[in-house]
C-alpha cells in the first residue's frame, strides 16, 4: 500500500472518531491509564531501587563491613542492674584473625565510636569521635578536602592530632582557617590536620550502637590508638538518675576484598571465625555485594508484578476497544455497504476499521506516555522522591499500546469486512 | 455480440433458500441493453426487480445463467474482482443517497476513484467538475447533513459519474423526494442520457418510467414486458460532459 494511501485512511480514520469525541474519548482512556501507569510506576520504582542500590554500592561491593551490636537480652538486664558495665562487640583479636586467616583481604580497617564533645574557646558541640585507621578513606566514602588524613605516625606515636567533617569546622570555626588550631574533647587537646566530606548517605554513616542511636553529622577522625589512649574502653553514659556503661573493644570493622568474587567465599569463614570468638550474637555482618543481589532480586519481582498489572490493565482497555468498535462497526454499517458498493474490496475495509482502532489506541498510548512521563516529575517535586523514566519502559508501554490495537481490531474489522454489501446498504 | 452492447443477460436465475424451500427470484432471465439506453425496470415487490438491480449492480452473483457487463463475464469473478469492477465500471445512484457523512460533497464524490488508489489532490479538478455540472460548486466544503435532499442526490449522481462508468445504475432516485425536486433530478437524468450515458432505473413510479426510452415489466421473476419507446442515444452524440480521465 502507498504511503499517501495510509496517510489518508489515518486522515480518515482520525475524521470518523472525531464525530464522536466523547466516546472516542472515554475509550481511550482505557490505553491511556494502561501506559501512563506501567511507565509512572516502573519510573518511581526504578528511583526508588535506584537509591537503595546507590547507597549499597557506595558501601562497596568488594566490602564486608562487621558492626557491633548491643546483644538485646544484655542490654535490658544492664539497665536493670546500675553498676553493670555492658561489655560486648567486635574485638582487636577479630580484626587481627580476619586479616591473617582469610584469604583475598586486601584492609581491614577498625573503627571505635565514641560521644564527645568537642570545644574551642567557648563553642561547644556534640560529635562522634571516630578512632580509627589511616586507611579508612579508602574502604568508605570520605574524601579530604584540605590538610591530610591521620597517618601511620600518628597511630604509632598516640599522636593528639584529629580531622574534622567540613560541616563540623563550619560550625566550630565561623571565622578563621581550622587546620593547625587546637581543640579540646574530654580534657585533652587535639591539633586539626585535616577536613573530610562525606559523600555518602546519611545511612551509611558510622553509627555507634547505643541506646540513642541518633545520627550525628559531625564527626571527629582520631588515630585508634590515640582514642583507646585518651577515651579508654569503656564508655559511661548518665540518663534519668542511672548510668549505663559500655564496653566495645571496636564498633565496626570494615573488611576489603580484591574483588566483588573474594567476597562471595570469605563470608562464610568469617561468619565461623567470629562464631569461634563470641559466646554471644553482639555482631552483625553486612554484605553489600548480597544486600545488592537481594536488592535486584526485589526489583525483578517488583517489575514482574507491574508487568502483570500493566498487561492485564492494557488488555482490559483493549477490550474496551473492541467493544466500542463492534458497536461502531454495527452503527456505520450502511457506509460500510456504500463504500462496497463504491469498489472497496474487503481488505480496504479491514484496513479501514484496524486504523481507526490503532489510532485509537496510540493515539491514547501517546496520551499515556505523556502522562507517564509528567506524573513522575511532579511525585519527584512533591514527594521528594527520585524517579527515573527508563526510555525502555516507554518504548514498551508504547508498542503494547499500538499491538493492543491491532490485535484488539482485528475481530470488528473483519466483521465489518464481512457483512453483506446489499444487507449493509439495506441497513437502517 | 454487438459492441454497443453494455449489458448482455442469458438465462440468469436467481435462487434463495428460505428455510425448506427454494425461493426463484429470478427464473430464466433474459436481457441485452445497449450503449446509451435508458432503461426503467418496473414491477411490484417480489417481482424480482431488486435482485435484478443486485446483480447487474455486481453485488450478488447468479445461482446459473451469464451476465456480461463491457464484455467481461462477471458472473464468474469473485468477491475482490467484482469490487474492483463495481469501482471501475459502475455508478450507484440510491434511494436514500447514502452519502458517507463525514466526508465533505467533493470527498464523497471521490470516494470510487479512492479505492482505485488515487489522489484526491490530483483529482480535485475532475471532481470539482463534475459538482459543477450538478449545480454544487459553491458547496464543496459541506457535509451531507447541511444539505437537502434534492443536493445529496445531486452529489449522489455527480459520485456515480466519477469513475465514467459503463452503467449508472439508480434505484428509486426519487423515492424520498418531494415531487419537484425529483423532478428536478429526473431532469438531471435526462441530460445525462442525452450526453450518452447509459442509465438502469429502477422504480414503481410511472412519471419517472414515462421519461425512459425502454421499458422492462418484471413480475414473478421473470420479464412480463419490454416496451421501447425510441432508439437509445447514439454513441456518437456524446458528449460535452467530461468524466473521463
Amino acid at each position: 500500500m502507498r504511503l499517501r494511501t495510509l496517510i489518508r485512511i489515518v486522515q480518515l480514520g482520525i475524521k470518523s472518531l472525531l464525530l464522536h469525541k466523547m466516546r472516542s474519548g472515554l475509550t481511550m482512556l482505557g490505553i491511556i491509564f494502561g501506559v501512563c501507569s506501567v511507565i509512572a510506576m516502573l519510573a518511581i520504582g526504578e528511583g526508588a531501587s535506584y537509591e537503595a542500590q546507590e547507597a549499597i554500592k557506595k558501601l562497596g561491593s568488594s566490602n564486608i563491613i562487621l558492626r557491633s551490636v548491643s546483644p538485646p537480652a544484655e542490654k535490658s538486664a544492664g539497665a536493670a542492674t546500675q553498676d553493670y558495665v555492658n561489655d560486648y562487640g567486635l574485638l582487636y583479636l577479630d580484626a587481627n584473625s580476619i586479616r591473617e586467616t582469610i584469604p583475598g583481604v586486601q584492609w581491614v580497617v577498625p573503627m571505635r565510636i565514641i560521644r564527645q564533645e568537642v570545644r574551642f574557646n567557648t563553642m561547644v558541640f556534640p560529635v562522634q569521635v571516630i578512632g580509627t585507621h589511616p586507611l579508612y578513606p579508602v574502604v568508605s566514602s570520605l574524601r579530604t578536602s584540605a590538610g591530610r588524613f591521620l597517618t601511620y605516625m600518628d597511630e604509632r606515636n598516640r599522636n593528639n592530632v584529629c580531622v574534622l567533617t567540613t560541616s563540623l569546622a563550619e560550625n566550630l570555626f565561623p571565622y578563621q582557617d581550622p587546620l593547625e588550631e587546637t581543640v579540646v574533647m574530654d580534657g585533652e587537646s587535639f591539633r586539626v590536620v585535616g577536613l573530610v566530606q562525606e559523600t555518602g548517605l546519611e545511612k551509611q554513616r558510622p553509627q555507634s550502637g547505643d541506646s540513642e542511636g541518633k545520627t550525628i553529622d559531625a564527626n571527629v577522625y582520631v588515630p585508634l590508638a590515640t582514642a583507646k589512649a585518651r577515651f579508654g574502653e569503656t564508655i559511661v553514659s548518665r540518663s534519668a538518675g542511672s548510668y549505663q556503661a559500655e564496653k566495645v573493644e571496636l564498633h565496626q570493622i570494615t573488611v576489603q576484598f580484591e574483588s566483588p568474587e573474594a567476597v562471595e567465599i570469605a563470608v562464610p569463614q568469617i561468619k565461623t571465625l567470629l562464631a569461634k570468638n563470641h559466646t554471644k550474637p553482639d555482631y552483625e555482618v553486612i554484605v553489600p555485594l548480597e544486600l545488592l543481589q537481594q536488592a535486584e532480586q526485589t526489583k525483578r519481582i517488583f517489575n514482574i508484578v507491574l508487568g502483570s498489572i500493566a498487561a492485564i490493565s492494557l488488555v482490559v482497555g483493549g477490550i474496551g476497544i473492541m467493544n466500542i468498535m463492534l458497536a461502531t462497526v454495527t452503527e456505520r454499517t450502511r457506509e460500510i455497504g456504500i463504500r462496497r458498493a463504491l469498489g472497496a474490496k474487503k481488505q480496504d475495509i479491514i484496513t479501514q476499521f484496524l486504523v481507526e482502532t490503532v489510532v485509537l489506541s496510540v493515539g491514547g498510548g501517546l496520551i499515556g506516555v505523556f502522562a507517564g512521563v509528567v506524573i513522575p516529575i511532579i511525585v519527584s517535586a512533591l514527594a521528594d522522591m527520585k524517579t527515573i523514566v527508563t526510555p525502555i519502559s516507554v518504548i514498551i508501554a508504547f508498542g503494547i499500546s499500538g499491538a493492543v490495537g491491532v490485535v484488539f481490531g482485528i475481530y470488528p474489522a473483519s466483521k465489518a469486512a464481512d457483512l453483506d454489501p446489499i444487507e449493509a446498504l439495506r441497513h437502517e | 455480440m454487438a459492441t454497443t452492447d453494455i449489458i448482455r443477460i442469458e438465462n440468469l436465475v436467481k435462487t434463495y433458500r428460505m428455510g425448506d424451500v427454494d425461493v426463484h427470484a429470478l427464473n430464466g432471465v433474459d436481457l441485452t441493453i445497449e450503449k446509451g439506453s435508458y432503461v426503467a425496470i418496473m414491477g411490484a415487490s417480489g417481482s424480482g426487480k431488486s435482485t435484478m438491480l443486485n446483480i447487474l449492480g455486481c453485488l450478488d452473483r447468479p445461482t446459473s445463467g451469464k451476465y456480461y457487463l463491457g464484455g467481461e463475464d462477471v458472473s464468474t469473478m469473485d468477491d475482490d474482482a467484482l469490487s474492483a469492477f463495481r469501482g471501475r465500471q459502475l455508478g450507484f445512484v440510491f434511494q436514500s443517497y447514502n452519502l458517507i457523512q463525514q466526508l465533505t460533497v467533493i470527498e464523497n464524490i471521490f470516494v470510487p476513484l479512492f479505492y482505485q488508489g488515487q489522489d484526491l489532490s490530483e483529482r480535485n479538478e475532475h471532481c470539482g467538475k463534475l459538482a459543477k455540472l450538478v449545480g454544487l460548486e459553491d458547496r464543496l466544503d459541506h457535509r451531507p447533513k447541511q444539505l437537502s435532499g434534492g443536493q445529496q442526490q445531486r452529489v449522489a449522481i455527480a459520485r456515480s459519474l466519477v469513475n465514467d462508468p459503463l452503467l449508472i445504475l439508480a434505484d428509486e432516485p426519487t423515492g424520498n423526494l418531494d415531487s419537484k425536486t425529483g423532478i428536478e433530478i429526473l431532469d438531471l437524468f435526462d441530460r445525462l442520457n442525452a450526453e450518452g450515458k447509459t442509465l438502469v432505473l429502477v422504480t414503481h413510479g410511472d412519471e419517472v418510467a414515462e421519461r425512459a426510452q425502454r421499458v422492462v415489466r418484471m413480475r414473478d421473476g421473470k420479464i412480463e414486458s419490454d416496451v421501447r419507446k425510441r432508439a437509445p442515444v447514439r454513441a456518437g452524440q456524446e458528449s460535452d460532459i467530461q468524466t473521463t480521465a
